[in-house]
């Protein structure tokens, strides 16, 4: 056999005094890593094989376990890196697309972590959120241009007739993963957890669970390019419908579940028979232009008798903001930008790591454009791909946005590692896979408060985070660019991202 | 009365509730120390069973009208008339393993430590809740009263 010369990423120390030959680590590793000797009574691992999902280091009684950079080392090259010469010698061993999930882990500038809020002091109160009421609630839809009240009788009466909206208590929704990229254990617990805080899950391209219908007042529905176990039963089972375009992690880019996915339930959800691969087309082959997609938009609308949001979502890319402008006035409700670090369950690396923009200029840019052309009202803007914490939320309010959607950090609250090896099915936290003996790693009783403590905690932050501006409703930061200042940013990325550098005062 | 009930739907073979039984039963009741001091070391009163994906951790039911307690021909099994709880006395066990053959569940076992007698589930009495509910990773493993 030809030996590999990608030599392993990480390497497995045993402290032999710890370990007690239980073999949970053996029972545990989907990728076979561990494996016991019985003549020796040891238990061996095969570095090579392991993706430093941790999953053996936490579950080992004696934490007898670490895992570690592996040493071994190329001579140091600042052009010639370890990960280009092993992703050469991977593709000079079995000639292919390299794939890769999850979000762009490349050193791209985080622009939030180069943003800082405002606090009040003395000439302007700060509040305190434990001793006064804090407004968290939010609505995603389109917003009339003026309101209309009528006065009888000393009785004042709206009669704008408002559009229908989404009504979120905390400005975060759950991104759109479909069931076939996660579990089944997965998608309950995020709509369970999404029903307990009152917000949102999104059911990506997988269809709808014939199961989960009964959590439909906090789904929303993802029609896209395979139309899978798309349905009027599916349209009007939730509460807003969101066509999706293009995805952050793969701008352009289609989507493929194998076969070997598509179990009986899968197929079922999806509505395609079983194990055939679910190719989801890189265009929607009936939208090559603004004009069509508006027709899909009003498609939806009819289907749903104009009772719910219709969305789209796009993947950030360098013309977002003129297409975001059309994506508005072709009618759509709310407009969702996922930016250059949006996750995947599969992606070719080449695509995930190099295209796209980074969400914060997206975000900047096309809350900028439909503001100048005075159509900002007529539609909400999500954003997603890599919001890690409050702070970032509060950050990309200020910045424009109407809320933000979590995949990975949600994904993260459940138990995951970032190992990076969802398109493998083989997770060992229960996520990412099909297989039914590692999806009941998943306790959706643990994963739902797991996920339903991470909302409230951020709900906690946020209200602090108002409360230091002197802001007792989200909505009075909205697109309040003034609350935020840059650092160690360009004057070309400060005039992108429309704030002040820090230091210069209103 | 409380007992232990398994969840095999959420239960994921890690078999650390066999681990947590051998310490707990263990003499120094540190894990490193009896797995690797304690020769004989005790045997895990509980057993997960596996067969595809489906697994689950067995353990003495404690039975209203346990089979156990009538095959006992030394009068070592009784119920506790507090708890319910199916008790095992060493001491006048004799260790001819009746109740091994008679168990409907196969959750007692012989015992490897000291005499050849039974080995069973006693609910850790020593505990708030037993050692292999504590330590079930995935909360497979409930104690309660239904």
């Amino acid at each position: 056999m030809r030996p590999s010369l990608a030599t392993p990423e990480f390497t497995i120390e045993r402290d032999e005094d710890k370990c007690i030959q239980c073999q949970v680590c053996v029972r545990q590793c989907a990728f076979d890593v561990h494996t016991y000797d019985e003549e020796e009574d040891k238990v061996c691992s095969d570095d090579a094989k392991c993706n430093a999902c941790q999953r053996c280091v936490v579950l080992c009684p004696t934490d007898a376990l670490s895992v570690k950079m592996n040493p071994v080392t190329f001579r140091p090259n600042a052009n010639w890196t370890p990960e280009v010469i092993k992703n050469i010698y991977k593709q000079a061993e079995a000639s292919g697309v390299l794939l890769a999930s999850m979000g762009n882990p490349k050193d791209y500038p985080i622009f939030w972590d180069h943003m800082l809020l405002d606090a009040c002091q003395v000439t302007n109160p700060s509040i305190d959120p434990l001793r006064e009421p804090m407004e968290l609630r939010t609505f995603v839809g389109r917003k009339p241009d003026s309101l209309e009240v009528s006065k009888k009788n000393g009785n004042v009466k709206l009669e704008t007739k408002i559009a229908p909206q989404l009504t979120l208590e905390i400005p975060v929704l759950f991104s759109a993963m479909s069931y076939g990229a996660i579990s089944y254990n997965t998608c309950l617990s995020l709509a369970r957890a999404s029903k307990q805080s009152g917000t949102f899950y999104n059911t990506g391209e997988g269809g709808l669970h014939k199961d989960l219908h009964k959590y439909g007042a906090n789904t929303i529905v993802q029609v896209a390019s395979g139309r899978f176990g798309v349905d009027n039963k599916y349209l009007n089972a939730a509460a807003a419908v969101e066509i999706k375009i293009g995805q952050g992690a793969k701008p352009g880019i289609g989507g493929h579940l194998p076969g070997e996915k598509v179990s009986g339930e899968i197929s079922e959800t999806r509505m395609i028979p079983i194990g055939t691969d679910a190719l989801s087309p890189a265009p929607h082959h009936d939208i090559y232009s603004i004009e069509d997609l508006r027709q899909l938009i009003y498609a939806l609308k009819e289907a749903t008798r104009y009772e719910k949001p219709v969305g789209v979502k796009i993947a950030a890319v360098h013309n977002a903001a003129a297409i975001a402008s059309g994506i508005v006035r072709a009618g759509a409700d709310f407009v969702v930008l996922d930016g250059l670090r949006g996750g995947t369950g599969a992606a070719p690396t080449v695509i995930r790591d190099n295209v796209g923009i980074p969400i914060e200029l997206a975000l900047a840019v096309v809350d900028q454009r439909l503001r100048e052309e005075g159509i900002r009202n007529q539609a909400s803007v999500l954003v997603a791909g890599g919001i890690r914490n409050s702070a970032d939320i509060i950050k990309a309010i200020a910045l424009g946005a109407d809320a933000v959607y979590i995949g990975t950090a949600a994904l993260v609250a459940m138990g995951c590692h970032v190992c990076q090896k969802c398109y493998t099915g083989k997770c060992n936290w229960g996520i990412a896979t099909q297989d039914p003996k590692l999806s009941k790693r998943l306790n959706p009783d643990i994963a739902t408060d797991r996920l339903t403590n991470l909302l409230k905690a951020w709900g906690l932050e946020m209200k602090e985070m108002l409360g230091a501006m002197g802001i007792n409703a989200i909505e009075s930061l909205r697109g309040n660019r003034l609350r935020l200042r840059g650092i160690g940013l360009s004057d070309t990325d400060l005039r992108i991202l429309g704030i002040k550098p820090a230091g210069e005062g209103m | 009365m409380k007992k232990i009930y398994v969840k095999e739907e959420v239960c994921i073979g890690c078999r650390l509730c066999e681990i947590n039984c051998i310490v707990e039963h263990s003499k120094s009741k540190d894990i490193i120390k009896a797995f690797k001091k304690e020769i004989p070391r005790p045997v895990a009163r509980v057993v997960v069973e596996e067969e595809g994906p489906l697994s689950f951790a067995v353990q003495c039911r404690h039975c209203d009208e346990p089979p156990c307690l009538e095959a006992c021909m030394g009068g070592a099994l009784s119920k506790d008339p507090r708890t319910g709880a199916v008790v095992h006395d060493k001491d006048k066990c004799v260790g001819c393993w009746m109740c091994i053959m008679v168990c409907p569940y196969g959750a007692i076992m012989r015992a490897k430590d000291g005499k050849k007698i039974a080995s069973k589930c006693d609910l850790c009495p020593d505990r708030e809740k037993p050692a292999c509910v504590d330590g079930c990773p995935n909360e497979a493993l409930v104690f309660e009263e239904r």
